[in-house]
């Protein structure tokens, strides 16, 4: 047994341990930090498997940014603990059904898929080339330039980099368009909700001293 | 080598001796702040323990070791506890990541996204606010974590937008190749210029400090996120705000500064010269980037005793109306100067050094002291 089969081992049980006790916890906040918990121990998996890039990014975005911001509403609603009758919901069947279908599916696609090979193509996953501008002397003593290109084993940040904005740019700027569009609507619709019963909300004393405000400028006018 | 020895047990002493000496630095930094806050205020500050006050920075945690450990009633008994011990953990964590002197030597772990990875564990230090805010069922602690929770999530964006225009500079994630970089080039302090003013703000806020100290802002909220705690409890709080603010201070000598070379354009003492060196220029390098950190160090109490706090809507207009437009503009400006450096074949660094230069002057040239007008009409009456 290797080590990098032990941290599998080891961190994943907790993984999955800590993402039941996500659903099973009474209190939310509680529930929140198994999720937090879940998202550190899936990043140290990405790091087994020399995603390194992937574990960082993974505990920036979610463990720092989308996880605080769970806890923040968590706490602005306040709620301290749920009601004590533990029921099932209508809809477990269901549930069980699109987890099993995943995970089948998953599990197909990862033994036909790359992870498959017992050795992978190394240099496909771990080269790119990159162009330099390189100034070459000819025999002659004259300067010219050149473009060069360099094929070179990277760390996997420079691949994924080579990957979303060279070989698959336009999808990737499609996505994050998709995604602006969504933010914008997000907002829109949440401003709207906030505006529209302004008028209906405010207290009967102030709607009554607006009216006899009303009064006394008409009579200062007339 | 041996494996073992070269993976664990080698980074773990490296990591406990940077540990010790880093905690000691943190431990000595209160006494600094106290002082030199008295200096600035015209008052003496601590004086009484000690030559100068210094052994305060033993009877402190004495202190804090002795006093009554309250929890308070109906507080949430694992949250309250995980609350002052959760932030420290990813501040340490860091400092397995940071080079404080030239490799191999003084790298406990050299990592290829070395500079995704401190940002990453850095965010996760707010946890311990919010938790130990909530926690503490008391009103003014939970606000004082919320803000907090709004206050670093607001400012993580900016804090990770000023680094891109370094690392598309360096064309690397590893700290010691940034730094390699700046000694044969230029500090990414000139080039980057305002990408170093936001990442320098952004870090102070992300630390809570003045002028960002609204989590724990004392005339509003008590205490705090701290109001409810106290003995060692508290200190594990404050003993988490100095270590984050010293991997700031780290990271901002790292990334703007040239770490610990003192060198520009290849000349001087580079990352080579002091490997040759051997030991000497190895302690000769952590020397130098000890004196660069503890100049960032002062700069914070300086603000400190400097400026007013913030109210909050104009700490949230100052990080999402100025800060990330600015980085972003200041990500676009420099990704085209270095494109068309590249292309063009000229050094992008120094456009951007002179472009830099321009923004100081024209700033100074606004600040600059002015003559009180006095109409000519008046001069007579005079």
């Amino acid at each position: 047994m290797n080590a990098a089969f032990l941290v599998f081992f080891v961190v994943g049980t907790i993984a999955v341990a800590s993402s039941i006790l996500v659903v099973a916890m009474r209190n939310p906040v509680h529930s929140a930090l198994f999720l937090l918990l879940t998202f550190l121990c899936v990043a140290i998996l990405f790091v087994v498997k020399d995603a390194e890039f992937v574990a960082a990014v993974q505990v920036l975005v979610y463990a720092g940014g989308i996880m605080v911001l769970f806890l923040f509403v968590v706490m602005l609603i306040n709620v301290r603990h749920l009601p004590d009758d533990r029921t099932l919901s209508r809809f477990w069947k269901g549930g069980v059904g699109v987890g099993l279908a995943i995970f089948l599916l998953l599990a197909t696609v990862v033994r036909t898929g790359t992870y498959h090979d017992q050795n992978p193509n190394k240099k496909l996953l771990r080269s790119t080339a990159s162009h330099r501008v390189r100034k070459v002397t000819n025999p002659d003593g004259s300067v010219t330039r050149k473009r060069v290109v360099r094929h070179r084993t990277v760390g996997n940040s420079e691949a994924v980099g080579m990957a979303l904005y060279q070989d698959y740019l336009v999808p990737f700027e499609v996505a994050s368009l998709f995604l602006l569009v969504a933010m914008i609507g997000a907002i829109v619709i949440g401003k709207r909700e906030l505006s529209a019963p302004e008028e209906e909300t405010s207290p009967d004393f102030i709607l009554k001293r607006m009216e006899t405000e009303k009064d006394v400028k008409e009579a200062m006018s007339a | 080598m041996n494996p073992w020895m070269h993976y664990l047990v080698w980074p773990l002493v490296k990591f406990l001796v940077a540990f010790i000496i880093v905690q000691g630095i943190v431990a000595a930094m209160n006494w600094v702040e106290r002082r030199l806050l008295g200096f600035v205020q015209a008052r003496l500050g601590p004086n009484r323990v000690g030559p100068k006050g210094l052994l305060q920075i033993i009877a402190d945690p004495v202190k804090f070791l002795l006093k009554e450990d309250i929890v308070p009633a109906n507080a949430e008994t694992i949250a309250y506890f995980l609350g002052p011990i959760l932030p420290l953990i990813p501040t340490f964590l860091v400092y397995c990541l940071i080079p404080f002197g030239p490799p191999p030597t003084f790298v406990a772990a050299r990592v290829n996204v070395a500079v995704l990875l401190v940002l990453a564990l850095t965010s996760t230090g707010v946890y311990g606010i919010i938790l130990g805010g909530w926690a503490s069922n008391n009103k003014y602690s939970l606000m004082g974590g919320l803000r907090s929770a709004a206050q670093m999530v607001s400012y993580e964006v900016p804090f990770g937008l000023s680094i891109v225009g370094v690392l598309m500079l360096s064309g690397s994630l590893d700290l010691v190749k940034i730094v390699n970089y700046q000694a044969d080039h230029i500090w990414n302090l000139f080039p980057q210029l305002i990408a170093a003013f936001i990442f320098f703000v952004a870090m102070t806020a992300e630390t809570n400090r003045t002028p960002f100290d609204l989590p724990e802002a004392d005339s509003e909220l008590v205490g705090g996120y701290h109001t409810e705690y106290s003995a060692m409890k508290f200190a594990f709080f404050m003993l988490a705000e100095y270590s984050a603010m010293l991997v700031n201070c780290c990271l901002m000598t790292l990334l703007f500064l040239g770490g610990w070379t003192l060198a520009i354009g290849g000349y001087g003492l580079t990352t080579q010269t002091l490997q040759h060196m051997g030991i000497p220029g190895g302690m000769l390098g952590v020397l130098i980037f000890i004196v660069k950190v503890m100049t960032f160090m002062l700069v914070y109490i300086w603000f400190r005793a400097t400026f007013p706090r913030f109210r909050f809507d104009q700490l949230m207009d100052l990080g999402w109306k100025w800060m990330i437009p600015l980085a972003l503009a200041n990500i676009v400006v420099t990704g085209v100067v270095v494109l068309l450096g590249q292309s063009l074949n000229f050094q992008g660094e120094v456009v951007l050094s002179i472009a830099g230069a321009a923004i100081v002057g024209y700033t100074l040239y606004n600040l600059r002291p002015r003559a009180k007008v006095v109409h000519a009409s008046r001069v007579s009456e005079v």
